[in-house]
């Protein structure tokens, strides 16, 4: 048996060793954040924390249904005295995935004009799911004689479309606001 | 060994129990106290003391939340309330309550002449005086109280005054007291058990207290650690907490509730032990399975410190933690139901009689299963969220704590009282005692769950009109609760202190076993000096 003393100095031990050990929870709270990813709070950090790993430094979406590949056709009607185009013809999208296509559009008249785009969707059911975060279409623009623009699209397809849906067709159609066409 | 018959009646003292009076009198026997008796004896007092100080705090609470609107207090002084009363109870009412029965009792019960380490069991005891008072000084610093919630979290403690820095410095000492008890607890069980006594023939008592003990030097040094921690991001540029500078608030919450979470149950384990006693000895009946008793301590002891972030499920933990948290706390009732059918069992079929210790200890079964059971429907993720820091909560864990660790060390109070005083208490007024502290109690907390449920939040001086009615009933149950406690002190305890009342016998419990019933009433100065021989249930001295 130990003495009361050698059982006490071993008691005091633990103690101490449990007092460095809360110090010790602080690079192991860390470490486990950083293993499992679970403190990262915003996505420009995950971004960063990827590419340090060697990984490709994109965004982690993971709403990215990747089993599914849906081919987005860009479309424009010129009605008017410009050049309005798309810079890409078609694109092949998962659902969930952010896109950005751009644009192209030119006041050829010698004076000064204001338009808005109006989308519209073939086939028509697909027109709920196909979310655009950021589109010329949302504002009026005024531009110069001879002014060019190049203007973004941004969107995703909601992963929730009906799996009939293949092929959608985006076409913009741009107005003339306020003149007397 | 085992055959030799034990003489009931006519034992006579042989082995050194010693009335006589070595010790210093007057203030000296207090202040130089090494005697276990006296040093259990001064943080029982203490223990009191501080609950009474506690208890003013919350009754000030619960005057200003008797009706809607700021009537008593400001805000400011009602969140220092708030943090005050929950730290005082929980490291200057219970810790030490049950530090002074371990004081009291181990020793007698495992046969021993005293704690291992006398005098520095003499410096843990007065080592809390100097703590309390700077505790209770912070009222009156320059900007109140810590106002941040007993569980002191970051960042807000960054910014709380220098009384802040005294708390901390007080919860050191508490902390650094605490250590130094369970040290000694520990030496003394392991070390200085009568040789006739095994581990698993130690009264439940001592059992749990071992596994309390263990607990406390496992966890007390992490707090000590978090706390000081938080004292240098205050004044020496650590930046362990501080967002601003890279640090993580939420880290401070995970390492203060690994250290809180085994502390909820260094707050109820002694408790265990205390019904474990007391049930067998009324129900005149064996402790129904000993042995299961003993793993499901130890169990609750080990889980404990896998369980932790169940106070953090709205921290923006990931589903996977919330769910590990979640099953391993739903895993801490099974050996808490082990239990609590084991005092059930022993019960069953017993030939019960209902003092006043075997009240409070059937009433701490029934309320504590209720505050149990609520701790079950808390520990479900999806639920939390919703009554996270609300009144629910607040009911839990008083349940828990109140109607739990309180109701025991009343009972516990009420068998021992005859052993520490001599003097039995007066039945009438023990049993006036327990009906009014049950009823008062309950209606002080069980309308807290519909508040809860109804979205009432914690730590606020005010709310809005539709949680008048309960709170107004929580109010007057909680005057009438604190009124009953003054009572037990007056009426009951000090009567027996000033010798008052009938001659205790002996052994006052017909069905108590145990050595602490081998020693006169009241307990000599002097009890076992030289080690008892013990029968084979090491429950009674043969010689």
């Amino acid at each position: 048996m130990q003495t009361n003393f050698q059982l006490m100095r071993k008691l005091l031990m633990v103690s101490l060793g449990m007092f460095a050990f809360g110090y010790m929870l602080v690079p192991l709270y860390e470490a486990f954040c950083e293993w499992t990813g679970s403190n990262v709070l915003s996505l420009s950090e995950r971004e960063s924390k990827n590419s340090m790993n060697g990984r490709a430094g994109m965004p982690l979406n993971t709403q990215v249904d990747t089993s599914r590949t849906i081919s987005v056709e860009f479309d424009t009607n010129v009605r008017g005295p410009w050049n309005f185009a798309p810079m890409t013809r078609s694109l092949n999208v998962h659902p969930g995935e952010l896109v950005t296509v751009m644009f192209e559009f030119q006041n050829i008249q010698n004076r000064t004009m204001s338009a808005q785009a109006i989308p519209s969707y073939a086939p028509q059911q697909a027109a709920s799911y196909f979310n655009k975060v950021e589109c010329f279409c949302f504002n009026q623009y005024t531009l110069a004689p001879g002014e060019k623009k190049l203007w973004p699209v941004t969107f995703y397809i909601n992963p929730k479309m009906s799996k009939d849906v293949k092929t959608i067709t985006l076409s913009y159609t741009f107005f003339e606001v306020g003149s007397s066409v | 060994m085992s055959s030799i018959s034990h003489s009931d009646g006519g034992f006579v003292d042989s082995h050194g129990h010693d009335d006589h009076d070595h010790h210093p009198h007057g203030w000296r026997r207090w202040v130089y106290a090494t005697n276990h008796k006296d040093i259990g004896t001064l943080y029982l007092l203490f223990a009191f003391t501080m609950l009474m100080f506690g208890g003013v705090l919350a009754l000030l609470i619960r005057a200003e939340l008797f009706q809607p609107g700021l009537q008593i207090v400001n805000p400011e002084l009602f969140n220092q309330l708030t943090t005050m009363h929950g730290l005082i109870m929980v490291f200057g009412a219970i810790m030490p309550a049950f530090v002074g029965f371990a004081n009291w009792m181990i020793p007698l019960q495992i046969g021993a002449s005293d704690m291992a380490f006398a005098r520095m069991n003499n410096f843990s005891f007065w080592l809390m005086i100097p703590a309390a008072v700077m505790l209770s000084s912070t009222f009156f610093m320059p900007g109140g109280a810590p106002a941040a919630g007993w569980t002191l979290y970051a960042p807000l403690t960054m910014q709380m005054g220098p009384s802040m820095d005294v708390a901390i410095f007080a919860l050191h000492i508490l902390g650094a007291s605490s250590i130094m008890g369970s040290i000694n607890i520990i030496v003394t069980i392991l070390n200085m058990r009568a040789p006739d006594m095994p581990l698993m023939k130690m009264p439940m008592f001592v059992w749990t207290w071992l596994i309390t003990a263990f607990l406390l030097i496992a966890v007390m040094p992490v707090l000590a650690g978090v706390i000081t921690m938080t004292l240098t991001d205050r004044h020496f540029g650590t930046t362990f907490f501080n967002p601003a500078a890279g640090g993580d608030p939420v880290m401070f919450q995970h390492i203060f509730w690994f250290f809180g979470h085994p502390e909820v149950y260094i707050m109820i384990l002694p408790a265990f032990g205390i019904v474990s006693q007391i049930i067998p000895a009324f129900a005149r009946k064996k402790l129904f399975g000993y042995s299961s008793m003993v793993y499901a301590t130890a169990s609750i002891a080990i889980l404990s410190f896998i369980v932790w972030a169940h106070h953090m499920y709205t921290t923006g933990m990931p589903v996977t933690g919330q769910l590990f948290f979640m099953y391993a706390t739903m895993l801490i009732s099974v050996p808490t139901g082990v239990k609590v059918f084991n005092w059930v069992a022993t019960m069953w079929k017993g030939s019960m009689t209902f003092e006043t210790p075997m009240l409070f200890a059937v009433g701490f079964i029934f309320v504590f299963t209720m505050g149990g059971f609520t701790g079950l429907i808390l520990s479900m993720a999806p639920i939390d969220l919703q009554l996270q820091d609300g009144y629910y909560v607040v009911a839990h864990f008083h349940y828990v704590l109140v109607a739990g660790s309180l109701f025991a060390m009343f009972a516990g109070a009420y068998y021992w009282l005859p052993k520490w005083s001599g003097v039995m208490y007066n039945e009438a007024r023990g049993k006036l005692h327990f009906w009014w502290t049950l009823i008062a109690f309950n209606i002080t907390f069980f309308p807290m769950h519909f508040l809860g449920l109804a979205g009432m939040p914690r730590r606020y001086a005010d709310y809005p009109m539709q949680f008048a009615d309960f709170n107004a009933i929580a109010s007057v149950g909680a005057f009438f609760f604190g009124f009953a406690q003054v009572y037990f002190f007056f009426f009951i305890v000090l009567p027996c202190m000033l010798g008052k009342g009938e001659k205790a016998a002996q052994q006052p419990w017909e069905g108590a076993e145990g050595l602490e019933w081998e020693v006169p009433s009241p307990a000599p100065h002097h009890t076992y000096e030289t080690p008892p021989k013990l029968n084979a249930e090491a429950t009674k001295v043969i010689g």
